[in-house]
C-alpha cells in the first residue's frame, strides 16, 4: 500500500481543500473519510436545526403559517423565506415607531393611525405565521378600540420585544440553515423525519 | 290207532308203573297246555311277530296233544265208548294240525334263519357306525384343537409367545411327553435347540444341519416318523424307559418379508426351515394317528405365517424406532445449527460494533492529522494509515453485510424518501473526485420520475454510490452519465407488449455510462462474484476484496430487480445498468392530500395571470409566493387605483384583500364590473378576508364578488380553490 507516488496533490474545491491521492485507494479514503465527517457534522446540523425549529412552533413563536411560508420555498426561490421575514421585520420596525409616536404625547393621540398600524402589524404577522406577534396586536386592537393609552403603550412594549426576539431567533435559524448547506446537507423539510445521508452508509469502491 | 308211543299194556300193570304214567301224563299235559299260553302271553307283549297264525297253528297242535295225552289219563283203565270217541276224535285232530304245521315249518324256517342273520349283519353295521362316529367326534376334537391353537398363536404377534405357545397347545392337544423346536443358526449350518415343552431351556444345543434324518424332514411338508434315538429326538434323560414313545418331525418354514409377492403366494422354496419335534409319551402303546399328522401339518403351516408376521412387525418396529432416533438426531443437529447461527450473528453485531468504534476513530483522527502541517515522510506514513484503516472498514462491513445477505437474514428498511434527492445526494459526494480527476459527471432524471418514492433508501444509495464510484475509480477521461428512468418492464429485451406496472409499483433503471478503462466482454460474468477480480481492471493492486458488485448485485436481486454491465472491451467504456421496484409514495410533502398527481399544479395553473391587491406589503409577498408556488404568473398592485389601472381581460382571477377597514376595497369590485361589460372578459374576484360570518359573506356577494378566502390561506387550500374556481366560476365554500 505504500505507494512511491502518494504525495498528494491539494486542490480545492467548494471551498475546502482535499489532499488527493492519484490512485483508487485514495478515492475510496477520500469518501469514506468525506461520508463519516460529512455525516457526522450533517447529522449533527440537521438535527439541532430540527430540534431548534420544533422548539420555536413549541414555544409559540410560531404557528403553521411559517410551515406554509417553508413550502414555497423551492430550487426556484431559495431564499424566499428570509426575504418575506425580513420585510416583515422591517415592517414590523416602521409600525412601531409610527405607532409609538403617535402614542407619545397622551393628550394627542391618534387612535385611528393607531388603530390601522395595529392592522397592518396584525396582518403582516399572521401572514408570517408569527404567533406572539400577532397574539399582542389582538390585546393591542382592544386597547385601541377603548382607546386605552395606558394599555396601548403596554402592547406596544410588547410588541417591540416580542418582534425583536423572534428575529433574533430567525436569525439563528437561518444561521444553521445556512451551516448546513455549506456542509453539504439538505434543509430538512419535513416533520419528523427527513431524508439526509445515513451515518451507516459507506461507498463500496472495489470491484 | 297208538299215536303215541304208549303201549297199552297186555297184563295187569304194575300199580306203580302205572302211577308214574299217569303223573306223567299229567304233568305233560299240562306242559302242553301252558306252552300255548305261554306263548299267546308273550306273543300278545310284543309288537312284532310276523308269524301270528303260525303261533295259532303251532298253538292248536299243542293243544290237541295235551288233550291227547290228557284223554289218554282216562284210557289206562277200562274206559267208555265216549271217552274212546273223545280220544279219537282229539287224535285226529291232533294228526291233521301236526301235518299242517309240519308242512308249514318246511315253510316258515328258511324265514326265521334269515332274520336271524340280519339281525347279526344289523347289529355288526350298527357297531361300525359307533366306530366311525367315534373317529368323526375324534376328528372334530381335532379340529377343534387347531382352531383354539391357530387362535393362539395368531393372537400374539410376538414371536417368543408365538412358539412357546404353539408348544403347549400341541403339547395338551396331543398328550405329548415332550415337544421341542429347532432354530437354525445365524450362519445356517446348525440347527439350535431354542424351545422345549417341559424341560428347562438346556445350554446351546446345537446339531448340524446337514443330517440324513433333517434332511429327510425338510424335503417335505408332511409330517415325519423319525426314530427316537436320532440327535433331535435325544431330548428326554433316558431312564431306563424301555419302550421310547413315537416321535414325529415336521418342517416349519420361515418365511421372509421378500417372500411375500403381490399376487402370488409365499414362496416355500425358501431355504431356512425350523424342526418341530413331537414325541408321544414313553411306555404307552399310542401310536401316531393320521388325523393327528394331519394336525401336526396344520399347525406347521400356521405357525410359519404367525412367525413371518411377527418378523414383519419386528422389522417395522425396529425401523420406526430407527427413524425416531433420526429424528431425535436431527432434530438436536438443527437445534445446534440454529444456535451457532444465533451466535454467529450474535457474535457478528458485537464484533460489528466493536470493531467500527475504533476504526472510525482511527479514520477520523487520521483524517484530521492529514490537514495538518506534517513532512512529507509523515504526511506519507498518515496517509498509509488512512488507506489501510479505511480499506479495513470497507472490508468488514461488506464482509458483514454479504454474511447476512447469504443468510437470507438480511431485509430491506423501506420508508418513503425522496428519489430526486438522492439521485442528487450521491452526485455532490462524488462531485468533489471527478472535479479533481476532471471527468464531468451529469445526471439525468426522467421527466416521469416520481419523486416520492417507498423503498430502502439507505441501500439504494449504496448501490448507486457503488456503481458510479467504480465509473469514476476507472476512468482516467472522459465524461460520466448517471440517467435514471422509469422503465415498464423488468427484462432488457424489449417485450412484446408493454406491461403496466401493477398497483402503485414501478421499475427504476439508473444507466452509468463511463469512457473508462471497460471491460472484456469475457469478464462479465465474473464481476459479479465475490472475491473475484480481473487483472484487467486492476492496473494495480487496489488491495480491494472484490465485494462491492457482489453485495450491490445481492441487494438489486433483494429489491427484485436486475443488474449488469454492458462494455465493448477493454479500454471502450462500460456501461453499468440496473433495474429496482420501487413503491410510489401516497404522501407527497406530507400535506395529506391522496392521489395527487406529480407536481399538479404545473398543470392546472401554468401560467395562469392572476393579480393581487393588498395594501400590507408582507401580505402581499406571501401570497404573491403562494401563487407563484403554484405556478401562476403573479402581478401585485398595493391600492384600489393601482388595481383599476393594471387590470386587464388576460387575468383570470383578482385577489383582493379586504381586511383594511372601509367599504372602498368591495367598491373595486363594482368598478371591475364596469370596466368588463361582457362577462367573460372579466377576470374572478376573489376576496382575502380575515373573518368569514355571514354578514361578510353577504356583503361580498351583494357586492360582485365569485369568492372570499380566509387568510392566511394555506398552500393546499389556494390549490382547491384555484382549481375549483376555474372550472365553476363560483366558489363560496371555501373558508
Amino acid at each position: 500500500l505504500m505507494t512511491a507516488k502518494s504525495l498528494a496533490s491539494k486542490e480545492t474545491v467548494n471551498g475546502r481543500c482535499w489532499f488527493y491521492s492519484d490512485d483508487d485507494d485514495g478515492i475510496s479514503v477520500y469518501l469514506n473519510r468525506e461520508l463519516h465527517a460529512m455525516n457526522t457534522v450533517v447529522a449533527q446540523l440537521q438535527t439541532q436545526f430540527q430540534d431548534y425549529l420544533v422548539s420555536l412552533y413549541q414555544q409559540g413563536f410560531l404557528d403553521n403559517q411559517f410551515t406554509e411560508l417553508r413550502k414555497l420555498q423551492d430550487e426556484g426561490t431559495p431564499d424566499f423565506v428570509a426575504e418575506v421575514v425580513s420585510l416583515f421585520f422591517d415592517d414590523c420596525s416602521k409600525l412601531i415607531n409610527s405607532m409609538s409616536r403617535s402614542l407619545e404625547r397622551p393628550e394627542n393621540v391618534d387612535f385611528k393611525q393607531v388603530d390601522s398600524g395595529v392592522h397592518q402589524l396584525k396582518g403582516s404577522s399572521s401572514s408570517v405565521g408569527a404567533r406572539r406577534v400577532k397574539n399582542v396586536c389582538i390585546s393591542f386592537k382592544e386597547c385601541c378600540d377603548v382607546q386605552n393609552r395606558e394599555g396601548c403603550l403596554r402592547c406596544l412594549q410588547q410588541v417591540d420585544y416580542e418582534y425583536k426576539m423572534l428575529k433574533t431567533k430567525l436569525q439563528d435559524l437561518f444561521n444553521l440553515e445556512k451551516q448546513i448547506v455549506q456542509a453539504g446537507g439538505a434543509i430538512p423539510q419535513h416533520f419528523p423525519s427527513y431524508t439526509i445521508l445515513r451515518p451507516d452508509i459507506r461507498p463500496c469502491l472495489d470491484a | 290207532m297208538e299215536v303215541c308211543n304208549c303201549i297199552e299194556p297186555q297184563w295187569p300193570a304194575d300199580e306203580l308203573l302205572m302211577k308214574y304214567q299217569y303223573i306223567s301224563d299229567f304233568f305233560i299235559a299240562v306242559a302242553y297246555f301252558s306252552i300255548p299260553l305261554e306263548l299267546i302271553y308273550f306273543v300278545k307283549k310284543s309288537a312284532v311277530f310276523p308269524y301270528r297264525w303260525v303261533l295259532v297253528q303251532f298253538g292248536a297242535f299243542i293243544v290237541l296233544c295235551g288233550a291227547t295225552h290228557l284223554i289218554n289219563l282216562w284210557t289206562f283203565t277200562t274206559h267208555s265208548r265216549t271217552v274212546a270217541l273223545v280220544m279219537t276224535t282229539a287224535k285226529v285232530l291232533t294228526a291233521v294240525v301236526s301235518c299242517a304245521t309240519a308242512l308249514m315249518l318246511v315253510h316258515i324256517i328258511p324265514d326265521l334263519l334269515s332274520v336271524k342273520t340280519r339281525e347279526l349283519f344289523l347289529k355288526n353295521k350298527a357297531a361300525e357306525l359307533d366306530r366311525e362316529m367315534g373317529l368323526i367326534r375324534t376328528q372334530e376334537e381335532t379340529g377343534r384343537h387347531v382352531r383354539m391353537l391357530t387362535h393362539e398363536i395368531r393372537s400374539t404377534l410376538d414371536r417368543h409367545t408365538i412358539l412357546k405357545t404353539t408348544l403347549v397347545e400341541l403339547g395338551r392337544t396331543l398328550a405329548l411327553e415332550e415337544c421341542a423346536l429347532w432354530m437354525p443358526t445365524r450362519t445356517g449350518l446348525e440347527l439350535q435347540l431354542s424351545y422345549t415343552l417341559r424341560q428347562q431351556h438346556p445350554v446351546e444345543y446345537t446339531v448340524p444341519i446337514q443330517l440324513p434324518v433333517i434332511n429327510q424332514v425338510f424335503g417335505t411338508s408332511r409330517a415325519v416318523k423319525i426314530s427316537p434315538n436320532s440327535p433331535v429326538a435325544r431330548l428326554r434323560p433316558v431312564s431306563g424307559k424301555y419302550l421310547l414313545g413315537e416321535v414325529v418331525a415336521v418342517r416349519v418354514p420361515l418365511l421372509h418379508l421378500s417372500n411375500f409377492q403381490i399376487n402370488d403366494w409365499p414362496e416355500l422354496s425358501t431355504k431356512r426351515y425350523a424342526l418341530m419335534v413331537l414325541m408321544l409319551p414313553s411306555d404307552s402303546a399310542r401310536q401316531w394317528h393320521v388325523h393327528e399328522l394331519e394336525l401336526v401339518e396344520v399347525v406347521a403351516d400356521q405357525v410359519a405365517v404367525a412367525l413371518s408376521h411377527a418378523a414383519i412387525l419386528e422389522e417395522s418396529m425396529r425401523a420406526r424406532d430407527l427413524l425416531m432416533e433420526q429424528n431425535v438426531a436431527l432434530d438436536i443437529a438443527r437445534r445446534e445449527a440454529e444456535t451457532a447461527i444465533r451466535a454467529r450473528n450474535d457474535f457478528l453485531a458485537v464484533m460489528n460494533h466493536e470493531m467500527r468504534t475504533p476504526m472510525h476513530a482511527i479514520i477520523a483522527l487520521s483524517s484530521l492529522l492529514q490537514e495538518t502541517e506534517l513532512t512529507p515522510e509523515q504526511r506519507l506514513m498518515v496517509e498509509t494509515v488512512l488507506k489501510s484503516s479505511s480499506l479495513l472498514a470497507t472490508l468488514m462491513n461488506d464482509v458483514l453485510d454479504l454474511s447476512r445477505l447469504e443468510d437470507g437474514s438480511l431485509q430491506l428498511e423501506l420508508g418513503t424518501f425522496n428519489l430526486h434527492t438522492l439521485f442528487r445526494e450521491v452526485l455532490n459526494l462524488i462531485k468533489p473526485i471527478a472535479v479533481v480527476k476532471k471527468l464531468p459527471i451529469t445526471l439525468n432524471l426522467a421527466p416521469d420520475l416520481p419523486e416520492f418514492v417507498v423503498g430502502d433508501e439507505k441501500r439504494l444509495m449504496q448501490i448507486i454510490l457503488n456503481i458510479v464510484g467504480n465509473a469514476v475509480k476507472f476512468s482516467k477521461q472522459g465524461s460520466i452519465s448517471v440517467t435514471a428512468l422509469v422503465t415498464k418492464s423488468d427484462n432488457r429485451a424489449p417485450p412484446d407488449f408493454f406491461v403496466v406496472p401493477t398497483g402503485s409499483h414501478f421499475y427504476l433503471r439508473v444507466k452509468v455510462k463511463d469512457l473508462g478503462a471497460g471491460i472484456n466482454p469475457q469478464d462479465i460474468p465474473k464481476l459479479f462474484t465475490k472475491f473475484a477480480q480481473t487483472q484487467s481492471l486492476a492496473t494495480r493492486s487496489s488491495g480491494g476484496s472484490g465485494l462491492g458488485l457482489a453485495i450491490s448485485k445481492r441487494f438489486v436481486n433483494l429489491m427484485e430487480g436486475n443488474i449488469w454491465i454492458e462494455s465493448e472491451g477493454v479500454g471502450k467504456g462500460c456501461t453499468a445498468i440496473f433495474d429496482v421496484k420501487l413503491a410510489i409514495s401516497n404522501e407527497s410533502k406530507q400535506s395529506g392530500i391522496p392521489k395527487v398527481p406529480a407536481n399538479p399544479q404545473h398543470v392546472n395553473f401554468a401560467g395562469l395571470k392572476v393579480l393581487v391587491m393588498d395594501e400590507n406589503g408582507v401580505s402581499r409577498m406571501v401570497t404573491k409566493g403562494l401563487l407563484v408556488h403554484l405556478g401562476c404568473e403573479v402581478t401585485t398592485v398595493s391600492s384600489n387605483e393601482e388595481c383599476l389601472r393594471v387590470v386587464s381581460h388576460e387575468h383570470r382571477v383578482v385577489f383582493m384583500d379586504v381586511c383594511t377597514p372601509g367599504v372602498e376595497n368591495y367598491q373595486i369590485a363594482l368598478r371591475i364590473h364596469e370596466k368588463f361589460t361582457k362577462r367573460h372578459q372579466r377576470p374572478l374576484l376573489v376576496a382575502l378576508t380575515g373573518n368569514t360570518d355571514k354578514s361578510t359573506k353577504e356583503k361580498c356577494m351583494s357586492f360582485g364578488l365569485d369568492g372570499v378566502l380566509l387568510k392566511p390561506v394555506s398552500l393546499d387550500n389556494m390549490r382547491n380553490v384555484l382549481s375549483d374556481l376555474l372550472e365553476h366560476r363560483v366558489l363560496y365554500e371555501a373558508m
